[in-house]
């Protein structure tokens, strides 16, 4: 074996022993932190059909937070360590592997948590263990509803505000009967539910719906259904590569243009990969968009230089969330997870991914959603230049109200 | 009867048509796993790999080689990819063949598996850190584009060209097997190689050419795919555990068994996400469940 090897290898297991760490914390005079360092985990599909719109680029997001972190404060910010796994979507793989950061990795806080499932499996565990979750990829409003917990931040979006936004805007373009497609889980039925809602508050009725075993390939008998029902709006309550075939092939079956598709749950990396002849004129609501201002493009296209490709919501939801984090544990004084919480939600998120958001007692981060169009082929500029933004949704309007959660945490 | 099923008899008509499109690509794959299976007692787990890679193949035919060789106007369209996309597919498949599988195969089943399942996991890896999992559009060729009027339903055309396809595909595979000689000497081959040998026939070439052949079955389906299901490296894996059921029904082995499981299972499958969408997953076990208590060996299968 090669020496520098052997060197590098040999200051690698120093620097992770309990004792280097001892000494580490001794030195700094910042925060009084459990283990002398703050880790972070990102719990990701690395694998599986949402690794695009989370997966990699999630831990790309969370590794760029620590090391702007880290510069803003010039080298004498306390020691951060970065973790990640696959949870190959799975509720149970998800909660072992918490258990194991936080039992044995002595890991602060988890982010991504994309797939509800995944999340509403890990917040328990982190609750119990005295930990942070920051929830950036899941969707349902379970999350800060009936399961909340009060260590738990919801952090990018959720199904109320995409029901809300593209349900509302559907409805108004004159979308007043709806059919279902729903993915066959608690995200599925969350969308479909909250959207449900809208619909009926505007004046449109709901027809029936699907549900659809997840993940699937042929939509095509689901499809059908939907046709037969005469709906004039076919919500998709589904996503990933779930939604993109369900597109694809209603096209197929001539179902577009005559009914109209609503994706009720997409994200830009869907749109990119359906291409924009297939879906010009869909409208989508999400909680952030590359292209809305200065800052936004500033800091997106330094996440493209680096991952090929511009972030999702759900990405720079991991970015935003990881840094508010950091910051609020330097101002604490501590990793303790109850105080940080505190320091979180007395201060206002303000960056490139929300303006003076702040996060409610049910974890709910309360910031702007935008309400967007999908461009046609010849209005689109520039590679990923793919939407129109058509109305910024302000955060009151867009999360749900205190008075419908079923939140406990809300009720004192 | 139809007031008492719910369901009218035109959305009947169209569901069990879509689920024999279905079950058309459940027959071709399972046809490619039987072959392999019934030949060469390999268990084919890359076969959903190579599958996605057969999908893969045409789209880069499409959309990036002109690229790559800086003419952006070069492209190999859908119909030559048909048979492009199966023969590289092939050549890579007999390349693994020669180098790994005949290694193994006086060991345990156990072992052939393992080896292609290890190899499905690495050729879907690397897919994915090249081209993610979000999917590559593939466009349908424009003499299928648009549908056919059935007056129950509106039959894309594309999906009608699936049917006869694959059905052709099978047909010829089963009367090749069967009925030529060729066939003959290939299922003498695996009865006794000894003795086939002994008359002068090359078992091992003949062997590797099946393995082939297999393969170039799973990306000839690939192809049939690609402009209906997003061509993602996560194509077969989603696939591949159904295919195996409806083999493991059909009987391990049997070719005509794969190919008349694949169809009925299409259509059964079809019918559960008419009455009760939530069970279409699980019905291929159930079913599967059933057959192996009742008749071990699969349907079509003979006990050894």
């Amino acid at each position: 074996m090669n020496k520098r090897l052997i060197a590098a290898l040999t200051a690698v297991i120093f620097a992770a022993s309990p004792l280097s760490a001892l000494a580490q914390a001794k030195k700094d005079a910042g925060p009084n932190l459990s283990d002398g360092v703050v880790k972070i985990g990102v719990l990701t599909d690395l694998s599986g059909l949402y690794s695009d719109l989370a997966g990699a680029g999630s831990i790309l997001a969370a590794k760029m937070a620590i090391e702007d972190f880290q510069a803003q404060e010039k080298g004498r910010a306390f020691k951060i360590e970065l973790v990640s796994a696959d949870h190959q979507n799975k509720g149970d793989v998800a909660s072992n592997k918490a258990r194991e950061w936080f039992e044995r990795d002595q890991v602060d806080m988890i982010t991504d948590l994309v797939t509800t499932s995944t999340a509403l499996a890990v917040m328990p565990v982190a609750k119990e263990k005295n930990r942070i979750t920051m929830v950036s990829g899941a969707a349902a409003t379970l999350i800060t509803g009936k399961n909340c917990t009060d260590t738990n931040v919801h952090y990018t979006y959720d199904t109320y505000a995409l029901a809300n936004g593209t349900g509302k805007a559907v409805v108004k373009q004159g979308g007043d009967s709806w059919f279902f497609l729903t993915a066959d889980y608690a995200f599925g039925h969350a969308l479909e539910k909250d959207t449900t809602a809208v619909v009926l508050a505007n004046g449109g009725k709901v027809l029936g719906s699907v549900r659809h075993p997840f993940p699937g390939t042929d939509f095509s008998s689901f499809l059908l259904k939907a046709q037969a029902s005469g709906a004039k709006v076919i919500g998709l309550a589904n996503a990933g590569t779930d939604t993109t075939n369900s597109i694809k092939q209603a096209a197929e079956f001539g179902i577009t243009p005559k009914q109209s598709l609503a994706g009720l749950l997409m994200f830009i990396t869907d749109i990119h990969s359906l291409g924009l002849k297939a879906t010009q004129g869909m409208y989508l609501t999400e909680g952030f968009y590359w292209d809305i201002n200065d800052e936004t493009r500033t800091w997106s296209k330094r996440f493209f230089e680096k991952h090929r490709r511009m972030p999702t919501m759900v990405q720079a939801g991991v970015y935003s969330s990881t840094m508010h984090y950091l910051r609020a544990v330097k101002a604490a004084g501590t990793d303790e997870a109850k105080a940080v919480m505190a320091k979180m939600k007395s201060t206002p998120v303000n960056d490139f991914f929300a303006k003076n958001a702040k996060i409610r007692d049910d974890g709910r981060l309360v910031h702007d959603f935008y309400l967007l169009q999908v461009k046609k082929p010849e209005e689109s500029k520039t590679p990923w230049d793919y939407y129109h933004v058509r109305q910024v949704i302000p955060a009151a309007e867009a999360v749900m109200p205190v008075a419908q959660s079923e939140c406990p945490l809300l009720k004192k | 009867m139809f007031e008492f099923l719910g369901i009218t008899p035109q959305a009947l008509y169209s569901q069990l048509l879509v689920g024999l499109i279905n079950g058309s690509f459940y027959a071709v794959l399972s046809l490619g796993l039987a072959v392999i299976f019934g030949m060469l007692n390999i268990i084919n787990f890359a076969h959903g790999a190579q599958y996605m890679m057969g999908a893969f193949i045409a789209w880069m035919g499409l959309t990036q080689l002109g690229g790559w060789l800086g003419d952006s106007t070069l492209q190999i369209n859908y119909w030559a990819m048909l048979l492009i996309a199966p023969l590289l597919t092939a050549a890579i498949g007999i390349a693994i063949e020669r180098t790994m599988l005949s290694r193994l195969y006086k060991l345990d089943h156990l072992y052939g598996l393992l080896l292609t399942f290890g190899l499905a996991l690495i050729i879907e890896g690397l897919f994915r850190y090249f081209y993610g999992v979000s999917g590559q559009p593939y466009e349908i060729p424009e003499v299928l584009q648009g549908a056919l009027n059935l007056g129950f339903m509106f039959l894309p055309k594309y999906r009608a060209w699936v049917i006869v396809a694959s059905l052709s595909v099978c047909f010829a595979t089963w009367y090749m097997i069967e009925r030529t000689k060729l066939g003959s000497y290939l299922r003498a081959g695996t009865e006794n190689p000894r003795l086939v040998q002994a008359f002068g026939i090359n078992v091992p070439l003949m062997i590797t050419l099946t393995y082939g052949f297999g393969v170039a079955l799973a990306a000839f389906a690939g192809v049939l795919a690609a402009p209906i299901f997003t061509v993602s490296p996560l194509m077969g894996a989603d696939l591949i555990i159904v295919v195996f059921a409806v083999v493991v029904i059909g009987g391990m082995g049997s070719i005509l068994g794969s190919i008349v499981t694949g169809l009925g299972l299409g259509l059964i499958e079809g019918l559960t996400k008419v009455f009760y969408s939530e069970a279409s997953a699980v019905v291929i076990f159930v079913i599967m469940v059933i057959v192996l208590l009742v008749r071990p060996a699969g349907l079509f299968g003979r006990e050894r």
